[in-house]
């Protein structure tokens, strides 16, 4: 029997299915922003559409700008913001680069804004398939980032990222990646929260910075003398944001039931060989870990859910002394996969050998039997410092 | 009461922020001003706090001031509040870098008032020509002088069929007023071009600028026109205008701007044809045939 806790929480979950990009809309239809904006790019599309449809039947009480460009997208928003209204936009591939002037306008104004990055190759050649690049290439604007495995992640994270960005402690735009088409497009089971838990959970946003009463200027010019002292505080408040995440995730773990954290240990304590990923392969390195440790290899991963502000003290802890394979979608040409980049840099002066595999680009398909392959070549010490699954 | 802090980083003879004061005088309290980047930007400074003293200001990136402007809009609308969003941008702003944001907030009808201070070059980064330089002009990208003709804005943003649509210069201070009163009374996208002459960039002494904001309307060159519910008119002295004989030679407007010093007698001649057939168009307009 279970108890009467356990009980409303099952009465706040409900059960079905949804593909990942009408889980995300059904989030944010959930969250109550006032003002969206969207321009059509594939693999995000359907859930503009889905979202076109909420706001239109009524179901979502919402202006939704319909701009000419993605840059636009992100400066209605921001302007939205400023207003004080709750805002949302999604977008992939090269419509974040087209708007990434803005990214970088609205990380620096540190105000409150949710996207959604369906994670998509960028050209040339063309390529609507999944990888990161997209969404590595936004990591130094000033803006959060969470990465999601699987469509329940991409919900929950939603709704996370709205509450997160808006914090007085933090206020700073928060995007979500989520990878294009094995996530956006796929259905898997998902568990929603009822609205009134949502209400409860997100708030109304009750505070603007354009104020009649009170006018100020906004992103005006800054001299030497000043200029800097803008992008301290951005730092600190990246800085600080680490805590404030862990704590509202914490809160939302009591009212949904879940286990979040910006990152997650999966058979990682006792691993001798640890994996680090982001994104849905995620669950591949998991099944990947679970026939290793079957075969008595001790396996395990450690997943980076929040990648900005980079959990540097989780992946010290967890990944010191151990042989570590990084699993990267986004390559850094001269240099390193991006994610490798990071747990290089987090495990500085600790001796751990670090592998950087390159894999999964433009979609290519990476199987967990592959991985396993990755963990069976580092125990012969056969893995390269650098490899790319090609 | 002033709307404008005192001490700008204005040039001397900067018509700007008496052109910003004489909005906000009509807009009132309960307006915000949208700016990309532009002189304004440095204009209005960090030593002001970045604002004209009395309204919120929004500093934005180059391209995107139209499409700040709607999102705020759209924010206050939602929250019921009832304020003038008026974007205040350049000329690169908005006929080249914007005019794609520009066009998606006019197609859109967004409710936002839209002033494009044209000092006819990015006058901010050292005089580089716009596509709304005159022809025959100099600037620091058209040594020789510009060879193409200036874009026809106003007209462009006619054809988006926008509520209003107005030609203002701030020699004839009545009538840009009373067309601000006009577009503060509309709802929907509206559209000023204000010609705003630019002592450095335009090489005349900072003594003249009203003078030559008077002398481009007086010899046709700038047009005072207006254009609601899809009808076309000339207003103040342009009604006179008409007649090719009333206006001045445009070689009083020339002669005295250092910019069109080495203008050639063939360059002059085919600037002349731009503004006769500049004005061929708003008779053409006049009669209904677009």
């Amino acid at each position: 029997m279970p108890g009467e806790e356990e009980k409303q929480m099952q009465n706040r979950r409900q059960i079905g299915a949804m593909v990942g990009n009408h889980a995300v809309a059904y989030a944010v239809k959930q969250a109550k922003p006032t003002v969206l904006s969207v321009y059509p790019i594939t693999p995000q599309t359907t859930m503009l559409e889905k979202l076109a449809d909420y706001v239109s039947t009524g179901e979502l009480n919402a202006r939704l700008i319909k701009v000419e460009s993605e840059h636009s997208v992100l400066a209605t928003i921001y302007g939205a913001s400023l207003a004080g209204a709750r805002v949302f936009t999604a977008t992939a591939s090269q419509g974040l680069l087209y708007m990434a002037e803005m990214v970088y306008w609205a990380g620096g104004a540190r105000v409150p804004i949710v996207g959604a990055i369906a994670t998509r190759a960028i050209g040339p050649p063309w390529s609507i398939w999944t990888d990161n690049q997209d969404i590595m290439a936004m990591r130094d604007t000033a803006w959060l980032q969470a990465m999601a495995e699987n469509v329940q992640e991409a919900y929950d994270l939603t709704l996370l990222a709205f509450r997160i960005s808006e914090d007085k402690r933090v206020l700073m735009p928060m995007m979500l990646g989520f990878d294009g088409f094995v996530l956006t497009h796929t259905m898997e089971r998902l568990e929603t929260l009822d609205d009134a838990t949502v209400d409860a959970f997100l708030p109304k946003r009750d505070y603007a910075l354009i104020d009649f009463e009170d006018p100020k200027g906004i992103g005006a010019v800054a001299g030497p003398k000043t200029y800097m002292d803008y992008k301290y505080k951005a730092k600190q408040a990246m800085d600080s944001a680490k805590l404030s995440i862990k704590e509202i995730m914490a809160e939302y773990n009591e009212i949904a039931g879940t286990n979040y954290n910006t990152t997650e240990c999966y058979k990682c304590e006792d691993a001798e060989y640890l994996l680090v990923a982001m994104g849905a392969w995620s669950g591949d390195a998991k099944a990947a870990v679970d026939e290793l440790r079957q075969q008595g290899k001790k396996a395990g991963l450690l997943k980076i859910t929040v990648f900005r502000p980079f959990p540097n003290e989780d992946v010290l802890k967890q990944a010191k002394g151990k042989e570590v394979i990084v699993l990267d979608r986004a390559y850094s040409y001269g240099s390193s996969g991006v994610l490798a980049l990071e747990v290089k840099s987090a495990l500085y002066g600790t001796q751990t050998k670090v592998h950087s595999v390159i894999a999964g680009l433009g979609g290519r398909d990476v199987t967990p039997q592959q991985i396993e392959k990755l963990v069976e070549d580092c125990a012969s010490g056969t893995l390269e410092d650098e490899r790319w699954l090609l | 009461m002033s709307y404008m802090l005192k001490g700008t980083a204005a040039c001397p003879g900067c018509p700007i922020p008496k052109e910003i004061e004489m909005i906000l005088e009509i807009t009132g309290k309960n307006s915000v001003l949208v700016v990309p980047a532009s002189c304004s930007t440095i204009v209005m400074g960090d030593d002001t706090n970045g604002q004209p003293a009395t309204v919120p200001v929004v500093h934005t990136a180059f391209a995107a001031s139209a499409s700040v402007a709607s999102g705020i809009e759209e924010a206050l609308e939602a929250q019921g509040k009832n304020a003038n969003v008026i974007v205040w941008a350049g000329d690169g702003s908005t006929s080249d870098i914007g005019f794609s944001a520009v066009s998606g907030a006019a197609e859109r009808n967004e409710n936002i008032m839209y002033v494009c201070y044209d000092n006819e070059a990015y006058m901010n980064t050292g005089i580089q020509r716009s596509s709304l330089t005159p022809r025959g002009a100099w600037s620091t990208t058209t040594p020789e002088g510009k060879k193409e003709a200036k874009k026809l804005l106003p007209f462009m943003l006619m054809d988006h069929k926008v509520p209003y649509v107005a030609t203002l210069s701030i020699a004839y201070a009545f009538d840009f007023q009373a067309k601000i009163k006009k577009a503060a009374s509309i709802k929907g996208f509206r559209y000023l071009h204000l010609l705003s002459p630019c002592p450095p960039g335009w090489k005349f002494d900072p003594s003249l600028t009203i003078s030559i904001a008077k002398l481009a309307v007086d010899t046709g060159i700038w047009p005072l026109m207006e254009y609601e519910q899809g009808k076309l008119r000339l207003t103040g002295p342009s009604n006179l205008y008409a007649n090719k004989a009333k206006r001045k030679p445009i070689d009083e407007y020339l002669k005295i701007q250092g910019r069109f010093k080495e203008i050639s007698p063939d360059e002059k001649a085919e600037l002349e044809q731009d503004v006769d057939s500049l004005w061929q168009e708003i008779q053409e307009r006049i009669a209904g045939k677009f």
